[in-house]
């Protein structure tokens, strides 16, 4: 019985880097875990510095502001904080997976309640466990059927709701994961099926006794002790000297202490077996639940999130995912997620022709929206490779293998002249990473040295990007790197300018020109000194 | 169709295929093959009664059985040590098998069986112990079980091997025949058949509070994997096990003993069969195959021992041994007690050489406390015992006599009993040995009559060495009397080395040189500055 709602055919899937200590105790089911896990990494960092490289995750978390998405799904919940996270970093790259979700997300956009009671039936399930678990007894094998038939008697009843979820809502789905799941609780967990296990439960108790088989070992010791189910009795054996099946029986005088004892171990080589079958069992009810929450709670973050943007106006579609490498890039009204989360107003959203398009140079006036553009590309990347909406009112684009930033770092000032070692370290890193169908979004990088090394690097950089199929955005105040692109009049770039009034007014809107020049200061000479007294020594580099 | 009977009737001779199955296998009663030890049967009669000679302790033989015995006590090996052989032949037989032995695949052959049949023997003392009948009768089958894998595998590894000598071929021929043999076979397939008819044996216990009802099994279904089977769908992945680990023992309670009962009341037969068993199979350990068992311990104690020194580079030899011929001769030689207490600490022994041809019999041995004579004497005591049990001896070669008895007279404590003092017990003792000795003995003499003057010492030490002259014996004679060491050409004078300039400093070394002692008494005053000479150099007027 699996889950199946965020992958046709498998469970969750998250990459490696994730798989930390929290996703573990996520996983298993414990309601107190993941707290426990936040304690003793805690512990460890205050007892030692653990420098470690940030990796591309921290980075993408940082400069495209993902705790402000994570906390709206979130909406309060550490656990739904932590799914979104993983979920969120850990990218589909096939558009059918992505359609896949989309439709189950879908579905829950259409019945959020119906979702919320199946996550808390999820979280009955689980504190029924946390309940029992908190039960200290001694480890016999008694005791451990003792308890998992307490657990497992919680459950029946919780397993009976689910399939009577799925009965009456099964109607009202029709995403391809949701058919499925109804379908699969309604024949597994039948009538039949129930009592079936309510049967078995009734049975460990073992209220006609036990019956076990053995063979003979070493100096003709019992040994391999199996429970048998018993036959039902047949009436005769019940009558007071009916015709009993051929057996020799013997009792246990009232006072014989060791004897007790000594059948009491006999019968609890028998029942180990038993007693950690049904435990097991009662591990595997877990599971599912467990399994089921996590990721239910993914698209509990959606709805969340989806309410917030409602709340405000801001429209939401699902993307249209095409496979990578087809360079497509359409939007209408693309706005930043994340800023809008943060400010009252609605933001402005920005249309994008960007089909056939592996170059995007923007340039134009200080916060006029190019760093924000920047942003909602990479949330509207992320986000539609996570098979959730995006922030437009349409977006269509192929998928990418992966989404790199290479932001200007403020907070490096304490680095005296050393900030454009710092910027080329941090591209050298995500050199290391990226592969081919990427997507480098670049946000003035190069920026810390004057404009013609600046340019230099950046040209170098980005021709290399461009050979090796990676997909460049690149916010830019260097003219000259801007330009020399211009002049190559290549076909898979395009130009775009933050608009500027000529009042000075903004209006956050993007528009395809060709870069200018940041600066006025050749004219004004000209205009000042006059023609002709210009050398071309006065452009030499002094900065 | 014919009847096998009839078929063979037919037939003129028993030599055909078909009437094969009623020829018996060789008879293994008829034993060409009697021990290891012994090429005649007889020379190993009367060894159980045997008590530790005389000569043991002096020789600190003792202390190297200690160690051999170690852990083998089961095996009462002591009686073989204390049996020494008197023919060149019987010495012959058993360095054949020692020879052998020095093939790994062979040592690693017997010693294999040696392990299993104290498996067997292990059984065996469970069998013992326990106290429920059924228990008991199952351990014996096991050990049965046992002794037959053992028989069967040393029977087949033998015989893949390449032996050389006579005892070990002997051991092949008779264990062929013997596991080929109606007596072996036949308790072999009984005893397999037992088993398996035990192992095929279930039953169930149904356990209502107090009461317990022993029924045959009837193919109820396993309760665990049902329920596991119910439970499977939920599976997301592996679960931790909820085992409890539980305690077991070899003994049974009085309820697995009802238990039992019960069980073997439902099935009579094959209880029957088991509780015959042991009656009728009461002696099936073949003598021989016992009696080889505990032989081989023999070889295989003293190769255990020798082992770690052979490892540290101490070497051995397979002495040539005469019982006629005096000449006698050892290179590298040294103390077998010493070295098995030096070498496991990291130390090591110094090897000595020494022979004795001609008219020459008797070892008189000088020198230094402390120096190593009477080491020397030990060993040389220690190499005429262990050549005369076919044993390799300390050294690089040898040359030795096989002794009828050995005799030594060590110094002892002050008998308060004798009301004698300590001389004259000595004088009473040599008095003894020299009565009993032959010229065929060997005499270990050492430190004798210290306990009186100088002059007392010469006459009485002359006097013992012209007597055991006349005898003609082999001996050594440590003494602090010099003068003796010149007797007579039957005398052969070594004195234990020492460094000039660090007289105390021990070499162990001794050689053919005519007695000194006011050598070292000069060497230790000279080193202190003490001799006449150098006090007056030194004392001012």
């Amino acid at each position: 019985m699996k889950v199946f709602l965020l992958h046709k055919d498998q469970d969750i899937a998250v990459k490696p880097g994730l798989r930390d200590a929290i996703f573990a105790a996520m996983a298993s089911g414990d309601l107190l875990a993941i707290a426990n896990v936040r304690r003793n990494l805690q512990r460890e960092r205050n007892s030692g510095p653990i420098a470690a490289a940030p990796g591309n995750d921290a980075v993408l978390t940082q400069d495209l502001e993902l705790q402000t998405l994570w906390n709206a799904m979130a909406a309060g919940d550490e656990f739904l904080f932590e799914v979104a996270r993983r979920a969120i970093l850990s990218s589909l790259s096939d558009p059918d997976a992505i359609v896949y979700r989309q439709q189950v997300l879908a579905d829950c956009l259409e019945h959020p309640e119906t979702v919320r009671q199946l996550y808390q039936l999820a979280i009955d399930a689980l504190e029924n466990e946390r309940q029992v678990s908190s039960l200290w007894l001694l480890s016999t094998p008694d005791n451990t059927i003792h308890r998992s038939v307490r657990v497992l008697k919680l459950q029946v009843e919780v397993l009976r709701r689910l399939r009577q979820t799925a009965e009456q809502q099964a109607g009202n789905f029709s995403s391809e994961g949701f058919r499925r799941f109804f379908a699969m609780l309604s024949e597994e967990l039948s009538d039949d099926y129930l009592q079936t296990v309510e049967h078995h439960l009734h049975e460990l108790e073992f209220r006609r006794g036990v019956l076990e088989s053995a063979e003979l070992a070493k100096g003709n010791k019992g040994r391999r002790y199996i429970v048998r189910r018993q036959r039902e009795q047949r009436w005769t054996e019940r009558l007071p000297f009916g015709n009993r099946s051929p057996g020799y029986t013997f009792t246990i005088p009232a006072r014989d202490e060791n004897g007790f004892k000594a059948l009491e171990e006999i019968r609890g080589k028998g029942i180990n077996h038993v007693a950690n079958a049904v435990a097991q069992s009662a591990d595997h009810v877990k599971s599912f639940f467990s399994m089921l929450r996590i990721e239910l709670a993914f698209y509990l973050g959606c709805l969340n999130l989806r309410e917030r943007l409602d709340a405000k106006g801001e429209p939401a579609c699902f993307p249209v995912p095409l496979a990578a490498g087809q360079r497509t890039l359409t939007a209408d009204g693309l706005y930043d997620v994340s800023l809008t989360l943060h400010l009252p107003d609605r933001v402005v959203g920005n249309d994008l022709r960007a089909d056939g398009k592996s170059l995007a140079m923007i340039t134009g006036a200080n916060q006029g929206g190019k760093s924000t553009l920047l942003r909602s590309l990479g949330l509207a990347h992320l986000m539609m490779q996570s098979g959730m909406f995006v922030g437009a009112q349409l977006f269509r684009a192929d998928v990418c293998a992966g989404v790199f930033t290479h932001y200007k770092r403020e907070e490096d000032a304490t680095m005296q002249g050393g900030k454009l070692d710092e910027e080329l370290a941090r591209m050298s890193e995500i050199a290391g990473q990226i592969t081919a169908n990427s997507i480098l979004l670049c946000n003035e990088s190069f920026a810390s040295t004057n404009e013609r090394e600046g340019s230099e690097i950046a040209r170098q950089v980005v021709r290399a990007m461009l050979d090796k199929q990676i997909k460049v955005f690149f916010v830019t105040h260097m003219y000259d790197l801007a330009h020399s692109f211009y002049a190559q009049q290549l076909d898979t770039a395009l130009f775009l300018r933050a608009e500027r009034q000529p009042d000075g007014r903004r209006t956050f809107k993007l528009v395809e020109r060709e870069p200018l020049p940041t600066s006025y200061g050749e004219d004004s000479y000209r205009r000042i000194f006059g023609a002709g007294e210009a050398t071309a020594t006065h452009l030499a580099d002094t900065r | 169709m014919k009847s096998l009977s009839q078929v063979g009737s037919d037939l003129p001779s028993s030599a055909d295929g078909v009437s094969a199955s009623v020829r018996s296998g060789p008879d293994a009663g008829e034993a060409r093959f009697l021990s290891i030890l012994f090429e005649q049967p007889s020379s190993g009669a009367g060894v159980d009664g045997r008590q530790e000679p005389d000569f043991f302790s002096d020789l600190n033989l003792d202390q190297v059985l200690e160690l051999m015995i170690a852990g083998r006590e089961q095996y009462d090996l002591k009686p073989f040590f204390y049996a020494s052989l008197h023919d060149v032949a019987a010495v012959g037989y058993r360095h054949e098998v020692l020879r052998d032995l020095e093939q790994p695949v062979v040592l690693e052959s017997v010693t294999r069986f040696a392990e299993t049949m104290g498996r067997m023997r292990d059984h065996l003392a469970q069998a013992a112990k326990l106290y429920y009948p059924l228990q008991k009768q199952a351990w014996f089958l096991d050990a049965v079980e046992i002794y037959c894998e053992a028989v069967c595998s040393l029977a087949e590894e033998l015989g893949g091997l390449d032996v050389a000598s006579r005892g070990f071929q002997a051991l092949c021929d008779y264990l062929a025949g013997y596991a080929a043999s109606e007596r072996f076979t036949s308790i072999a397939a009984q005893t397999k058949a037992l088993k398996e008819a035990l192992a095929g044996v279930r039953y169930t216990i149904r356990i209502n509070g107090a009461r317990v009802t022993v029924s045959n099994y009837e193919g109820e279904p396993d309760y665990s994997a049902e329920v596991e089977e119910t439970f499977a769908k939920f599976e997301q992945g592996a679960v931790k096990s909820y085992l409890v680990r539980l305690r077991d023992s070899v003994d049974m309670s009085h309820v697995e003993a009802q238990i039992l009962d019960r069980v073997a009341r439902l099935n009579p037969d094959v209880f029957r069969t088991l509780a015959e068993y042991g009656s009728r199979h009461r002696d099936y350990l073949d003598a021989t195959v016992g009696r080889f068992d505990r032989e081989m311990q023999f070889y295989l104690a003293y190769l255990h021992l020798i082992g770690p020194l052979k490892a540290a580079g101490l070497p051995f030899c397979y002495p040539r041994v005469s019982a006629r011929a005096k000449d006698i001769a050892a290179e590298e030689t040294f103390d077998l007690a010493l070295a098995a207490k030096l070498v496991p600490g990291g130390g090591t022994v110094v090897g000595n050489d020494f022979y004795l041809e001609g008219p020459e019999r008797i070892f008189v041995v000088t020198g230094p406390n402390n120096g190593g004579k009477t080491t020397f004497a030990r060993t040389f005591g220690q190499l005429h015992f262990l050549a005369g049990l076919g044993l390799p001896v300390p050294g690089q070669s040898a040359r030795l006599f096989l002794p009828d008895r050995i005799y030594t007279h060590f110094e002892r404590e002050e008998d308060i009993e004798t009301l004698r003092g300590k001389f004259e017990d000595e004088l009473v003792r040599v008095h003894e040995i020299l009565e009993q000795a032959t010229s065929q003995s060997v005499l270990v003499m050492n430190e004798s009559f210290n306990s009186t003057t100088l002059n007392d010492a010469l006459f009485v030490g002359t006097e013992v060495i012209r007597r055991i002259r006349e005898l003609g014996l082999l001996g050594v004679y440590v003494t602090f009397v010099d003068e003796i060491a010149s007797l007579s050409e039957a005398t052969v004078s070594m004195v234990s080395q020492i460094v000039p300039e660090n007289p105390a400093q021990r070499t162990f070394k001794l050689v053919r040189k005519p007695a000194d002692g006011l050598a070292y008494a000069a060497a230790i005053a000279g080193k202190y500055g003490l001799t006449y000479q150098r006090l007056m150099e030194r004392i001012g007027s």
